[in-house]
């Protein structure tokens, strides 16, 4: 499996994801920085956490209109798989690649803090190591991780199986305690806990190392 | 311009004394430009005029020291050809005006300081103390300063790993806000900050400047009063994003070959990062004010040196390397223009609209500032306390209740759940623990990090409680498995002037200086904050210290949660149950009073050192050390960390039993043991001429304290965890 990790001015776990997948796939992975227009040939693309652009605007939405951002749209467009984290997350769904927004936390204040997590969807490459209704941990650590959209978006997410996490205890006051989604292709996942900050249990957790391997076993 | 004159020299903070000095140093009348520099530079915040003799005395070196105090940070060996810097640095006044830019700022200030010097920062602690919780402006300021806390680093993705919080009402008019940085950087590419090369050109690079932040270090250097609230446009606004350019396009550049000397422009600005650069260089610098990357038009050479917009450095580069600078800066979308040159004049001449608006000799007002010998008065003498003659106002189990739900010694997670302390997924133990522990990345090592100091302590005997500082910090870092190796010190004091405290700051220098050569723990970096003070009144005398440590292998790093059931807890070190300036007393029976426990620090290290080894056997599944109220607190500290109970029984030999559960004896830690491991433990401790005593053992769900009672776990954390939330969200007169 080829990775590749999409760096804006801000991001600050760029270097966390690399390493999650250099760990999972034995393969340094590419840097790609935003201002780029092509992506490098690689089997999936990683939108890192951080504070793309400063996030003074709305939280991901000067990234979601960068020069890379619509390579990576073209990409998720011809099924190349994009796994968006925290402020990726936020950056998918201001680019439209994922449904729904991430506003400010329903406290107001940063959560940082390991959170338990159900997985809902098994069958995506993201999280086929997984069986559905696993209990798993991950730390979360932002300040908009609030997940909103419509109700009829929200049930469609529901009926088709699109929402891959979802809170145990819900840390922000996102809709249906709803942490991670798909679209409807099952290619690009966004997810506002960070697996990559889960690969080790001297880190106070390995799960999720689980979603990298899934990655390497469904690109296999 | 104004026309300089003694009052106007006033108005700067500057005495009648300094002002003939200045003149003597001219041979003519400055103009104000030339004040504003005198009177930064001399400020008590830049200069170090009441401290700086004092400061010599503590010890500075040793082996593994590759730079003391003195550069930006402090820079210690941590093997490998790598380095570790690190610094504290205070941000107290601006935080009392404007909590939330003051802290925030304050964080990017001593980041700035440490990737300055070549390091990436690796992570962040803080230690705060506040006023009363009952004073009403309290709860504001915490929000504000946990908040800018976090909003800061959270942005840069540093993690913020550890810290201390206090509340007391001596802070009700000066809170104190100090930020601790560690970055990590190769050995053979530390940058320094002596500008040198006639005729390299000095390259700004950063924010724009604005009128923001000017004479913030002369704030800082005098009392508050009543009108402190006129002060607020001297705090700065923090860009954390903007840093997070900087930091990158900075690491960047010093990969190759381009930078010479490089100084972040702190308090005072452009005015001490060049006088410094120049300084530490032995040359001078000519820079041309008109090049300076400016926000607001109009701005006038005085705002343009004083200014303290955040998020800016100053760099000599090597000549020829502008145009590979000015493509790592324009890639990170960062002003950068060259505003002057080095010169070998010893002199800053400054240029503006094509004319010399300021020329001064560097060496005098950067190196040869005034040094005030002020005088300084010891503190009265206090009795101790005897054990006998407190009373016991509630049962032991009911006052551990009152100890662990009180504003001292609580949960803070409140605050640190604020805090991103995952980012960089190097954090091995986070906050709530004794040290912090940070791996290297991509090493088998890691750092060992923490923050500490005993106000309550200090005011009463400052030399004990300078003393009390630096071996809790060992203490610490030798609770996580770490071999401490340096400290930054944080020193924040009331009015200089006033010989009572000059009394304080000295004596905790000795006490500090006698605790760091006793435990070969050296100060590598430090900062001075003196004037926390308020229409007179001044602040608990808190020499904060920011320890490191290393651990050669993390995987043998030490938790403090009892985990296990059939451990026994063994308690090293002796307690005679020393109840003076201790919590119980404060907390439990409301008496502040009493010296402060007795420090022996050749007791302090040969404790230390025995746990260290038992480690180096393995043979502790957890360990924590004894501090802020005492055994049982310790020991329900450990309980919580790791959700197992245990069973204490009060031995026959105590003085009360408050003494033995509370009392704040040093040097001693808790640590947990397999049982067949005891016997050889005690042994051991016998030829080591260390105290040793099995107090216990693990297991349940309830802490049993015999022949006292028992509480459950769940019940102890609801307490524990209570107090914070509640006050915060307006509820305290409920809970307390």
């Amino acid at each position: 499996m080829r990775a590749a990790v999409v760096t804006f001015p801000g991001s600050n776990c760029d270097r966390d994801l690399a390493v999650a997948f250099a760990k999972a796939t034995g393969r340094i992975p590419v840097r790609v920085w935003h201002a780029e227009t092509e992506l490098p040939p690689v089997d999936v693309v990683g939108i890192p956490g951080g504070f793309s652009y400063g996030d003074y605007l709305r939280s991901g939405a000067i990234a979601a209109r960068s020069p890379i951002l619509r390579a990576v749209a073209a990409f998720a467009a011809k099924g190349g798989r994009v796994l968006g984290i925290c402020n990726g997350f936020q950056v998918l769904t201001e680019a439209g690649l994922l449904p729904g927004a991430l506003v400010r936390n329903a406290g107001q204040r940063f959560v940082s803090r390991w959170v338990e997590l159900r997985v809902e969807n098994d069958a995506t490459g993201f999280t086929a190591g997984w069986r559905a209704g696993d209990r798993i941990r991950l730390p979360v650590a932002h300040h908009d991780g609030n997940y909103v959209a419509d109700e009829t978006t929200l049930a469609h997410l529901e009926a088709t199986g699109a929402v891959a996490f979802r809170y145990a205890d819900n840390p922000n006051g996102s809709a249906r305690a709803i942490a991670g989604v798909c679209n409807d292709a099952r290619n690009v996942l966004g997810l506002m806990p960070h697996p990559e900050r889960a690969i080790g249990a001297e880190l106070g957790g390995s799960d999720g190392a689980v979603l990298f391997r899934s990655l390497v076993a469904a690109l296999a | 311009m104004t026309e300089v004159s003694i009052a106007v020299a006033e108005d700067h903070g500057l005495s009648a004394e300094e002002f003939e000095r200045i003149q003597t140093i001219l041979g003519r009348m400055p103009n104000l430009l030339e004040l504003g520099i005198f009177s930064v530079m001399w400020s008590e915040h830049c200069s170090y005029k009441s401290s700086k003799r004092h400061l010599a005395k503590l010890p500075t070196e040793a082996p593994w020291v590759v730079c003391g105090p003195g550069e930006n940070a402090g820079v210690v060996d941590i093997g490998d050809g790598q380095v570790a810097i690190f610094k504290m640095e205070s941000h107290n006044h601006p935080s009392f005006i404007e909590p939330y830019q003051g802290a925030a700022t304050g964080v990017g200030g001593i980041m700035r300081d440490v990737f300055t010097m070549g390091a990436r920062p690796v992570a962040m602690l803080n230690a705060l103390r506040f006023g009363s919780p009952s004073h009403p402006k309290t709860r504001h300021l915490v929000a504000g300063v946990v908040a800018g806390i976090g909003g800061y680093g959270n942005c840069v993705g540093v993690p913020t790993v550890g810290g201390e919080i206090g509340f007391h009402g001596s802070f009700d008019g000066n809170i104190l806000v100090n930020a601790m940085c560690v970055g990590v950087a190769q050995a053979d590419r530390v940058f320094y900050a002596a500008a040198a090369g006639i005729g390299n050109p000095v390259v700004y690079v950063g924010a724009k400047t604005g009128r923001d932040g000017i004479h913030g270090a002369t704030m800082a250097s005098a009392e508050f009063s009543d009108t402190t609230e006129a002060k607020r446009p001297t705090v700065q606004v923090g860009d954390p994003f903007k840093e997070k350019l900087l930091l990158e396009a900075c690491l960047e550049l010093m990969a190759g070959d381009a930078i010479v000397a490089i100084q972040d422009m702190g308090a005072a600005g452009l005015t001490s990062s060049s006088f410094e650069m120049a300084s530490r260089g032995g040359t001078g610098i000519e820079l041309d004010l008109d090049q300076v990357p400016a926000r607001e038009t109009g701005m006038t050479p005085y705002e343009l040196m004083l200014s303290e917009s955040q998020e800016r450095m100053l760099l000599v580069l090597r000549e020829g390397a502008e145009a590979d600078a000015e493509a790592i800066f324009s890639k990170w979308e960062l002003d950068a223009a060259v505003i002057g040159r080095v010169t070998g004049s010893g002199r800053m001449v400054l240029r503006f609209d094509g004319t010399v608006v300021g020329d001064v000799p560097i060496a005098p007002v950067a190196g040869a500032s005034p040094v005030y010998d002020r005088p300084a008065e010891p503190m009265p003498p206090v009795l101790a306390v005897a054990p006998e003659l407190v009373r016991e106002p509630v049962g032991t189990v009911a006052a551990l209740e009152r100890l662990i739900a009180s504003p001292e010694l609580c949960s803070r997670r409140w605050a640190y759940e604020q805090y991103d302390s995952t980012v960089m997924a190097d954090t091995l133990a986070g906050p709530g623990g004794d040290a912090a522990v940070v791996r290297v990345h991509g090493t088998a090592k890691a750092l060992a990090l923490t923050v500490d100091c005993t106000p309550r302590y200090v005011q009463v005997d400052p030399v004990r409680g300078g003393a009390q500082a630096v071996c809790e910090a060992w203490r610490n870092l030798t609770a996580v498995g770490a071999m401490p190796l340096a400290i930054t010190n944080c020193l924040n004091f009331g009015n200089p002037e006033r010989p009572r405290t000059m009394g304080q700051l000295t004596g905790a220098i000795q006490g500090m200086a006698k605790a760091c050569r006793g435990l070969d723990f050296p100060v590598v970096s430090g900062n001075v904050s003196l004037y926390n003070e308020t229409d007179g009144r001044a602040v608990q005398p808190t020499p904060g210290i920011g320890g490191v440590g290393l651990l050669d292998d993390w995987s043998r790093r030490i938790e403090v949660g009892i985990v296990e059931p059939g451990l026994q807890l063994v308690m090293i070190g002796d307690a005679p149950g020393w109840l003076g300036a201790s919590l119980y007393l404060r907390v439990v029976c409301g008496r502040e009073e009493g010296m402060p426990p007795p420090v022996d620090v050749s007791v302090e290290r040969r404790n230390g050192d025995f746990v260290r080894g038992l480690m180096d056997e393995g043979l502790v599944r957890a360990c924590h050390d004894v501090g802020d109220g005492g055994l049982l607190v310790a020991l329900v500290e450990m309980a919580l960390a790791g959700g197992c109970g245990f069973t204490t029984t009060e031995p026959a030999d105590v003085a009360t039993g408050a003494a033995w559960w509370f009392g704040e004896d040093q040097a001693r830690y808790v640590v947990a043991v397999a049982e067949e491991a005891v016997a050889d433990l005690l042994h051991e401790a016998s030829a080591s001429g260390v105290l040793a005593r099995p107090i216990g053992h693990t297991g349940g769900d309830q802490i049993v304290v015999e022949p006292h009672g028992r509480v459950a776990i769940d019940r102890l954390r609801a307490l524990s965890e209570g107090w914070f939330p509640a006050y915060m969200s307006g509820l305290d007169r409920q809970t307390s």
